[in-house]
């Protein structure tokens, strides 16, 4: 049986020892008539080799087609030692660290983590991570509504340059708590927030604002002049970031006078792979004034008996295991396994590492912008500076141009007419370092093709 | 003993300015001159600069100061800490499953949406459940759905007065943290000194505002609760719904069914009975099975099969949904390894689990109660698990169940969950999952032994361990007080 060591005499043995005469009398507490006698629902076994075969089988047939979809999960290369060391098995089959003398690797790696996550976002505290970034950002909501000390509020002002999915989750989680998300329109030239689009929202009672940097459009936000009226406003500002951009955007802790209060996002793109949408780790960082209101786990240094530095748990009284109903959230875990990948990730690619990476994807991103709009009925959507994402307008429906690109070995973005009707036959496109000159021309061609054939 | 290494300096404390894993640059180009210097970076972020091999050597020894599954036993009760299989992770990890991108079109992701479909299938089939939603990416957040969908079922139902959930004591602290994100209230109802659910207090609870219970089963104290079809009962008569915490699975698979049991809703942690690995505290992965009269319900998206193709349903399909939890599919890869997993075990595993954890964990508990420990519950049956109490040697050696579990550690195991469940005072939860040889059980028991003759003995030593780790005691107080969370480099 696979997995099951015991030989018959260890059986025998072992019963025994228990004075049980059989396996099942060990089930003797379970009503006999609710006891079941097989799974015939369940595959016959396969042995690895049989698996192995079909897993391989099943992978070939979705091939590895030329991607362009970012949309909140972007394709990086990952240096081979991060996912190596990642599946050692004891940082892959160990646990949460509760026992902090026999977890110090885990438990540095995630003070490492903390330093390298509030260093980029320009905090002062991180946690351990979250599940993944739209979950974050539910879970940032909830805090800014308990942290905030001058507004009972519970309502989250919501740029409609948001991610619509984080959009989604945040009202699937946060709104059981009567956490109420109020969206706020954008700028149909420049794709962004403008600080006027926010002026009928002056003087209402909101305890945050939310702020996505680059914006689920790719485009930059002015979010120096949006930190500040919301300040002005006395809301929270949550900032919504990408990692790798911020090797070369301004850390949301220095956004205007006084810098974002609360930072979360996707961690994805700092060594994970877009592995069909997970497992991915979401961040959070914040003011150290605000620490016993972030959800999630901690660690914190500190000293052993004979004095010397080690690292364990900390914070726990804000956790569900000791508050109970009282918690800051009912998370228990974090994305441990995803965290080790992605502070390996950080250490290797260093601020300068990861600046090229930013920087090459904007510039392939641009690049890629060039190629398809010099199509005839293909425009860029937007005016403004941008990151490694961008809106193109074509003038026919999306999805069948994209299911034509797709037979043909090309994944051409993510069709948002249905999200954003106002932008009419809106393509969202994406290209990370990962993409070559080579690979943009040919998905320019192919763009060329498929129009003419039409 | 152990073979932990020593210590390991932080990674920032290796840094050199100018030093970099050079084979990892790409081609510098001036695409950041398109940012307008208003937005741009003032100055750089504080990362390490390292070079790949300083890095490759830091984090492989920091690894080295872990136990783990992979080279301790680790009986972590309620955590199921089972072998990992490698061909679970190698196969999620073939490079077309990592390299698909979560809104892919469908056709370039049959064989994963097969595999996530065919996952669903096994699961209804092995909780007795109607659907499954895969969604979850945690055992919390599938609780969270769970909840949620109760709330939803009676609001749907017009029923707005519902908002109590039924918790007994014994719960995990997540089960009443989850009833209070979902907008509920929170009863707690005593367990009698057996372990069951007092079923006065029960009955007592419940009323007009009964939303539903949460139950674990076995439960948190390591036994059947054998009322079980009173306490469904009861909450049925009063309109309530069941939800059934799945966290200790392990214990009945292919044993009883929670659907056969009349439960309306289970969540599942992959990362215990499906064998996923816990990754030094996640990712786990919650799955849900609901009953018929809460599959409209469920969190999206979720896999359908129709005329032989797959595909994800999602709000056009399920309205009346709690929605999404997620930015996309939940842990897409955990759930992969889950299925490889089912696979390779197929229903004649699946139905030995359950009996190769209880014969694990009973004979364990045999062999501690003849060396001279206490079982919180003498008179029952251990399930997968079971509870020792240590209330008789702190009072005789003024030794706690702490200073055992990290004398544990000098012996090279890995402690048992220490004071959870909070009803029993100076207690080891002890799991020792079906994949544990004889031989290491009995290392184990060895290694009590030695333990309560020392306590008896040489107390001080059991007080001051461990003593052969890379560290001491921590002092966690210090730790709360003097919050250091972040490296800064020396002034």
């Amino acid at each position: 049986m696979a997995y099951i060591p015991h030989t018959d005499a260890d059986i025998r043995a072992m019963l025994d020892v228990i004075g049980a005469r059989s396996t099942e009398e060990l089930f003797d507490e379970i009503p006999a008539h609710l006891k079941i006698k097989a799974l015939e629902g369940v595959p016959a076994a396969l042995s690895e080799m049989q698996i192995t075969r079909l897993m391989n089988e099943r992978a070939c047939a979705d091939g590895r087609a030329l991607n362009f979809i970012g949309a909140g999960a972007y394709e990086h290369y990952i240096p081979a030692p991060v996912w190596a060391i990642a599946t050692r098995g004891e940082f892959y089959s160990a646990y949460t660290p509760y026992q902090a003398e026999a977890s110090q690797g885990t438990l540095q790696l995630i003070y490492e983590f903390q330093t390298m996550m509030a260093a980029l976002t320009g905090m002062e505290v991180s946690n351990a991570s979250m599940y993944d970034g739209a979950s974050a950002l539910a879970e940032a909501s909830l805090m800014a509504v308990r942290a905030h000390r001058n507004s009972q509020s519970k309502r989250i002002l919501v740029p409609r340059t948001l991610n619509p999915t984080y959009l989604k989750v945040a009202r699937a989680i946060a709104g059981n708590q009567n956490i109420v998300f109020v969206e706020a329109d954008f700028d149909r030239a420049t794709g962004c927030m403008m600080p006027q689009s926010l002026q009928t929202h002056e003087g209402q009672d909101f305890a945050a604002l939310v702020l996505q940097q680059p914006n689920f459009f790719g485009n930059l936000e002015d979010v120096r002049a949006l930190t500040d009226w919301a300040h002005r406003q006395n809301m929270l500002v949550i900032a919504v970031v990408n990692p790798t951009s911020l090797a070369l955007l301004e850390a949301p802790g220095r956004w205007g006078e006084s810098g974002a209060d609360i930072v979360c996002g996707e961690g994805q793109p700092l060594g994970v792979p877009l592995s069909s949408g997970g497992p991915y780790f979401g961040f959070m960082t914040t003011r150290m004034q605000l620490v016993r209101q972030m959800p999630g786990r901690v660690v914190g240094r500190t000293l052993d008996a004979e004095g010397r530095p080690g690292f364990t748990l900390t914070l726990q009284a804000r956790e569900q295991h000791i508050r109970r109903t009282k918690a800051t959230s009912n998370i228990c875990t974090n994305q441990g396994l995803l965290v080790t990948a992605a502070t390996i990730y950080m250490t290797l690619m260093g601020a300068e590492g990861l600046a090229r990476v930013a920087a090459a994807s904007l510039q392939r991103t641009q690049d890629l912008v060039t190629a398809l709009t010099r199509i005839k009925g293909v425009r860029a959507a937007f005016n403004s500076p941008r990151f490694h994402e961008a809106v193109l307008q074509l003038d026919r429906p999306v999805a069948p141009v994209l299911a034509e690109l797709a037979q043909r070995g090309v994944i051409g973005g993510l069709d948002i007419s249905a999200q954003f009707p106002e932008l009419g036959h809106a393509l969202l496109v994406c290209a990370t370092e990962t993409k070559s000159q080579d690979d943009i021309d040919a998905y320019a061609n192919l763009l060329r093709d498929v129009r003419g054939a039409a | 003993m152990n073979e932990l290494k020593a210590r390991e300096p932080v990674i920032f404390d290796l840094s050199q300015p100018g030093r970099n894993a050079a084979a990892q640059m790409v081609a510098s180009v001036p695409g950041d001159a398109q940012i307008p210097q208003s937005l741009r970076r003032g100055s750089p972020p504080l990362l390490p600069q390292v070079s790949e091999l300083q890095a490759v050597r830091h984090f492989t020894r920091l690894s080295q100061l872990n136990f783990s599954i992979d080279t301790h036993f680790y009986p972590l009760g309620s955590c199921t800490m089972k072998y990992n299989p490698k061909a679970c992770n190698s196969l999620a990890m073939l490079p077309e499953f990592l390299g698909r991108h979560p809104l892919g079109p469908e056709t370039h992701g049959q064989g994963f949406l097969a595999c996530m479909y065919e996952l669903q299938d096994m699961l209804k089939e092995v909780t007795g459940m109607q659907a499954v939603s895969l969604t979850p990416m945690a055992g919390a957040q599938g609780e969270f759905a769970g909840v949620a969908m109760i709330r939803a079922y009676h609001r749907a139902q017009g029923d707005l007065a519902r908002n109590e959930i039924i918790v007994p004591e014994a719960a995990h602290g997540t089960n009443p943290a989850t009833a209070t994100m979902c907008g509920c209230k929170v009863r707690e109802v005593p367990c009698d000194a057996n372990g069951d659910v007092d079923i006065d207090a029960l009955k007592a609870a419940v009323g007009p505002q009964t939303a539903g219970i949460m139950l674990t089963n076995p439960s948190t104290l390591g036994v059947f609760e054998r009322k079980i079809l009173q306490v469904r009962q009861i909450v049925q008569d009063a309109g309530g719904l069941l939800y059934y915490d799945g966290a200790n699975l392990n214990a009945i698979l292919g044993k009883v069914r929670p659907g056969d049991m009349g439960f309306d809703v289970i969540h599942m942690n992959l990362h215990k009975t499906f064998s996923t690995p816990h990754g030094g505290g996640g990712p786990g992965s919650g799955a849900v099975g609901v009953s018929k009269r809460l599959a409209p319900f469920m969190p999206i998206p979720v896999v359908y099969k129709e005329g032989g193709r797959y595909r994800w349903a999602a709000e056009a399909d399920l309205p009346q949904s709690i929605g999404r939890l997620s930015g996309f599919m939940g842990n897409a890869g955990v759930n992969l390894r889950a299925y490889v997993y089912m696979r390779m075990l197929g229903r004649e595993g699946m139905v030995r689990v359950a009996e190769f954890a209880a014969l694990n964990a009973n004979y364990l508990l045999a062999r501690l109660r003849d060396a001279g420990y206490d079982p919180a519950y003498p008179e029952r049956r251990a399930s997968h698990e079971f509870i020792i109490t240590l209330k008789r040697q702190n009072r005789e050696y003024q030794i706690t169940a702490m200073d055992v579990a990290k004398r544990l550690l000098d012996h090279g195991f890995h402690a048992p969950t220490t004071y959870f469940p909070l009803l029993v005072p100076e207690c080891l939860l002890i799991e020792p999952t079906e994949t544990e040889a004889k031989e290491d059980l009995d290392g184990f028991v060895e290694a009590m032994i030695d333990i309560l003759r020392e306590a008896e003995h040489d107390p001080e030593k059991l007080r001051t361990a461990p003593h052969t780790m890379p560290l001491r005691r921590l002092d966690d107080v210090r730790a709360a007080r003097q919050l250091d969370l972040t490296w800064k480099p020396a002034a």
